[in-house]
């Protein structure tokens, strides 16, 4: 795999470690940012009969590279009354927290950053350091909107884990396997393996549990949505209340990072519903590699397919962003505990009842 | 064990992305909820009646323009009103036909950004885009008529500025016929929409009587359940030979006056001004149009209070006059000021996000709260 | 019990057809204009910069006295006997020099009062809407075809003119006491 290839290469593990952990962020996450925010700005403009950026480039392609180099030489704007130290951590530890998860992420099944075995349980652990760096940012803002949106934040973050986990237990109950390379390999095959359409088990019992995935489905998307803060669950960021929520004082690169990080959260999400229950990087319709021999084709179809299926989710969040108002706080909580969580309870039993067929 | 808390104080403007323009709220919170409401205006004041006792009478209505900049033309109309009953001058009927019809597009106009700007509010961009994009097209109209987009100066005491540009009734006709589906499409998108609906019903709710007590008038005064409309109940211009209804705040959704209620009041109300619309188009009479503006307004000692149904109420202009070419005084009762007064009552209890709801459902303009 | 699922069905149903509503508008043709490339057919009663056509203005200041805000400043001078200005295109004769017509148009407000009461249509608002300056010393517009010379010559011209005038005046006075100083002389 890529580690070994990299030993091999540089003959030191420390370097090859360093560059392994390296690729995703300047291979995926950043040509991702780029492409993802103009999309943002591009989807958003046609729902809303407007054309978007144009200038920079055909169709304003380059709009995003504009739009950083703007940022770095923007003033880094300190304020006197805040607390540098934490102020200057925060933006790390909530880029570092949404990074960190691509560490267990398949992109094809040559390439994982780790291949834990409680993989998926890492993922989302490891996004808890998000919301101490969103709290952090709040408090050391020493701003009143910063200090209601990260307590906001803080609020619906913590609360929407509890659904994710619930479906992610229901999952595991049927794969048996937190290992995400392994999740996968069981969703291979055909599309009708993939874990929506109940996954490879056997009989009946497959079909029993379509309608529950699919519910399963729907609870652990809306509540990762919930977790990267879009709309409808935006409210940590609301522009209309709190100006911008926990970002509101940084300026520069600093806001390029928490932007960077929303952008990389948005794809992990999606990816962990990909691999969840569409397959991960399985070809829905089996490879071409496979059928004209050339095997070295089959992790770019693999990645290829990743990215497809990633990239179809966060559309879908950007669609939802541009139809949907706002919810309010306690609305949210009330989505969150008396639904969300009480319906992936229930599911949670009779996928477990299932099971047992 | 008891925690020690403390309420908190939150400045909310006067640069903040919805409160409307220039308005400061400072709101005093526990936790997320309000304790109290204090609304600070004033930094909008730019002297509009103290202008207008230097100016003559047609000067003044430039200004007029100037105060709600959202419903430019109702302002002039009811200007143009009051000083012509100072004067006692008879309008010829197109002039008449012409205000209405600029009215009620203005009317149309200044809800569409109301719907707009509420849903932005309320988190939901796309349709205050829709919103405008519709707005764009009204304004146009009003472009090839006055020459203007947003200051029309166009209503003058005695008349308008000029006749109707030739193709004007067959645009407005055409935008009437565009913008009855857009309206579906609005309710589609937002009105009808779940997690709009939880937003604001049952949020600010405003009880007939508490709202009769507080002065407040048009589609507020509406929803609240009161059938209160100045262009049937103290008709005037020639609103009496149209056939349309006052739409009133049924609590669909929730309570009968809650800010759902504001909020689809407006809708019907465009609906019933596209009527008015469509017959004014038809029964438009031909005629000249400047034949009674006065060369020199200079009318006689005495004072007069005139009042026009503004998109946002009740607007009155008192003016008293000395008798010379310029008005001794000006006061005018703008609907959005008064309509203000009942904020602070409204959020009491409630959340931070419901604040920017039942400010966005009150609909205010900030140029008219401060002058 | 009911109401939960309702709730949760409604949520989705309104949900859905919002996103059909954006999905449809995805492919509806854009109504924005890439403004500065492509510009908008303005109509012809546009309201924008003033422009003064100074072989027609008379110098009658109706325009100044009707603007709201005061932006417009002329000053006049007379012409003397012997100058001929000619007429303007509507047969107006013109009786005075025009030697200052400023306009402020920082602080136009594009109301279009001074165009209505002009006896000559000469100043009127033009579909010129891109003047923007960085010094606000520049929008202050002068229209005055005369150069700096030309109009300390008419003023001169005029000075001159009315102290001759005067001077004529008071030795026409003065002829008519000594007349009356003869006259009374003869009587004597």
């Amino acid at each position: 795999m890529i580690f070994d290839f990299f030993a091999k290469l540089t003959g030191s593990e420390i370097l090859a470690s360093i560059i392994s952990a390296l690729l995703p962020l300047f291979l995926f996450i950043l040509p991702f940012a780029l492409i993802a925010v103009l999309l943002e700005r591009k989807v958003s403009a046609h729902m809303q009969d407007r054309l978007g950026p144009m200038r920079v480039g055909y169709h304003g392609l380059l709009q995003t590279i504009a739009d950083i180099l703007k940022l770095i030489q923007k003033e880094d704007i300190v304020a006197d009354s805040n607390d540098k130290t934490l102020f200057n951590i925060a933006p790390l530890l909530v880029f570092a927290g949404s990074y960190a998860a691509f560490a267990a992420i398949p992109f094809t099944s040559s390439y994982i950053g780790s291949n834990i075995n409680l993989g998926l349980f890492f993922i989302i652990g490891i996004s808890g350091i998000v919301v101490i760096g969103i709290l952090m940012a709040g408090w050391a803002s020493n701003n009143k909107y910063t200090l209601l949106g990260a307590m906001r934040c803080v609020a619906q973050m913590i609360s929407f884990e509890i659904p994710t986990l619930m479906v992610v237990v229901t999952i595991l109950m049927v794969t048996g396997t937190l290992n995400l390379n392994e999740l996968t390999e069981i969703q291979s095959g055909f599309f009708w393996n993939w874990m929506i359409f109940g996954g490879a088990v056997p009989g009946i019992a497959k079909i029993l549990l379509i309608p529950f995935m699919i519910i399963a489905f729907g609870v652990i998307y809306i509540s990762t949505l919930a977790e990267v803060n879009r709309t409808p669950f935006d409210i940590p960021e609301a522009e209309s209340e709190l100006v911008s929520g926990y970002h509101t004082e940084y300026s520069g690169m600093k806001f390029a990072m928490f932007y960077l990080a929303e952008y990389a959260n948005m794809f992990a999400v999606s990816a962990i519903v990909v691999i969840l229950f569409f397959g991960g990087y399985q070809s829905p319709v089996g490879y071409l590699g496979n059928s004209i021999g050339l095997h070295w084709l089959i992790p770019i179809e693999q990645l290829f397919w990743f990215t497809f299926k990633g990239v179809g989710f966060v559309l879908l969040q950007m669609w939802l962003r541009w139809t949907l108002p706002r919810l309010r706080v306690d609305q949210l909580m009330a989505v969150c505990w008396k639904y969300l969580i009480p319906i992936a309870f229930v599911n949670l039993l009779i996928v477990g009842l299932i099971t047992l067929i | 064990m008891a925690l020690n808390t403390e309420e908190m104080t939150l400045n909310m403007g006067p640069q903040h992305p919805s409160t409307h323009g220039v308005l400061r709220l400072e709101l005093r919170l526990d936790g997320e909820f309000i304790v109290d409401v204090k609304s600070h205006i004033g930094y909008l004041h730019r002297c509009f009646e103290k202008h207008a006792e230097a100016m003559t009478y047609p000067q003044v209505v430039p200004y007029t323009d100037r105060m709600d900049y959202l419903a430019s033309m109702y302002n002039e109309f009811g200007y143009a009103l009051t000083v012509e009953k100072l004067l006692g001058l008879e309008i010829p009927e197109r002039v008449e036909f012409i205000r209405v019809i600029m009215g009620e597009l203005q009317r149309i106009a200044s809800h569409l950004v109301a719907l707009g700007t509420y849903g932005a509010d309320i988190g939901a961009v796309t349709p205050f885009l829709f919103c405008f994009r519709d707005r764009e097209k009204i304004l146009s109209l009003f472009e090839m008529t006055s020459g203007a987009r947003l200051l029309y100066n166009y209503i003058w005491v005695g008349g308008v500025a000029r006749d109707l540009p030739p193709d004007f009734l067959r645009l407005t006709k055409e935008f009437v016929e565009y913008f009855k589906p857009k309206i579906k499409e609005l309710n589609d998108l937002l009105s009808f929409n779940k997690i709009f609906i939880d937003r604001t019903a049952n949020i600010g709710i405003l009880p007939k009587d508490v709202a009769v007590n507080y002065g407040i008038t048009g589609p507020m005064l509406r929803a609240s359940g009161m059938k209160w409309d100045l262009r049937k109940d103290d008709t005037y211009s020639v609103y009496n030979k149209f056939d349309f209804d006052i739409p009133v705040g049924d609590g669909r959704m929730g309570t009968v006056g809650d800010s759902w209620d504001r909020y689809y009041v407006r809708i019907l109300e465009m609906e019933q001004s596209l009527r008015i619309i469509e017959q004014a188009v038809e029964q438009i009479p031909d005629g000249d149009v400047s034949s009674a503006i006065p060369r020199r307004i200079k009318p006689p000692v005495g004072q007069v209070y005139g009042r026009v149904e503004n998109p946002r109420g009740e607007l009155g202009y008192f003016i008293v006059s000395d008798g010379s070419v310029n008005p001794k005084r000006i006061k005018v009762r703008g609907p959005s000021f008064v309509n203000l007064a009942i904020f602070g009552e409204l959020c009491k209890g409630h959340m931070i996000a419901d604040v920017i709801a039942i400010l966005g459902s009150i609909d205010i303009v900030l140029g008219e709260v401060d002058r | 019990m009911k109401e939960y699922f309702n709730n949760i069905y409604l949520a989705l149903s309104t949900i859905f057809i919002g996103m059909s509503v954006t999905f449809k508008h995805l492919f509806v043709p854009a109504v924005t204009i890439q403004y500065p490339s492509v510009k908008p057919q303005l109509p012809t009663r546009e309201r924008n910069r003033l422009y003064v056509n100074m072989d027609d203005c008379i110098g009658c200041l109706q325009c100044a006295r009707a603007c709201p805000v005061n932006c417009i400043e002329i000053e006049t001078v007379k012409k003397i006997p012997d100058e001929d200005l000619g007429l303007t295109s509507n047969g107006k004769k013109k009786a005075l020099w025009v030697t200052k017509f400023d306009i402020d148009i920082a602080k136009c407000c594009y109301c279009e009062l001074c165009v209505f009461p002009c006896p000559t249509d000469c100043i009127y608002m033009t579909d010129v809407y891109e003047f923007s300056e960085f010094e606000r010393g520049n929008l202050i517009y002068d229209f005055v075809t005369l150069t700096g010379e030309e109009r300390k010559e008419k003023n001169e011209n005029y000075e001159k003119f009315m102290v001759e005038k005067a001077a004529q005046k008071e030795a026409e006075l003065k002829a008519k006491a000594n007349e009356n100083k003869d006259n009374s002389q003869d009587k004597k």
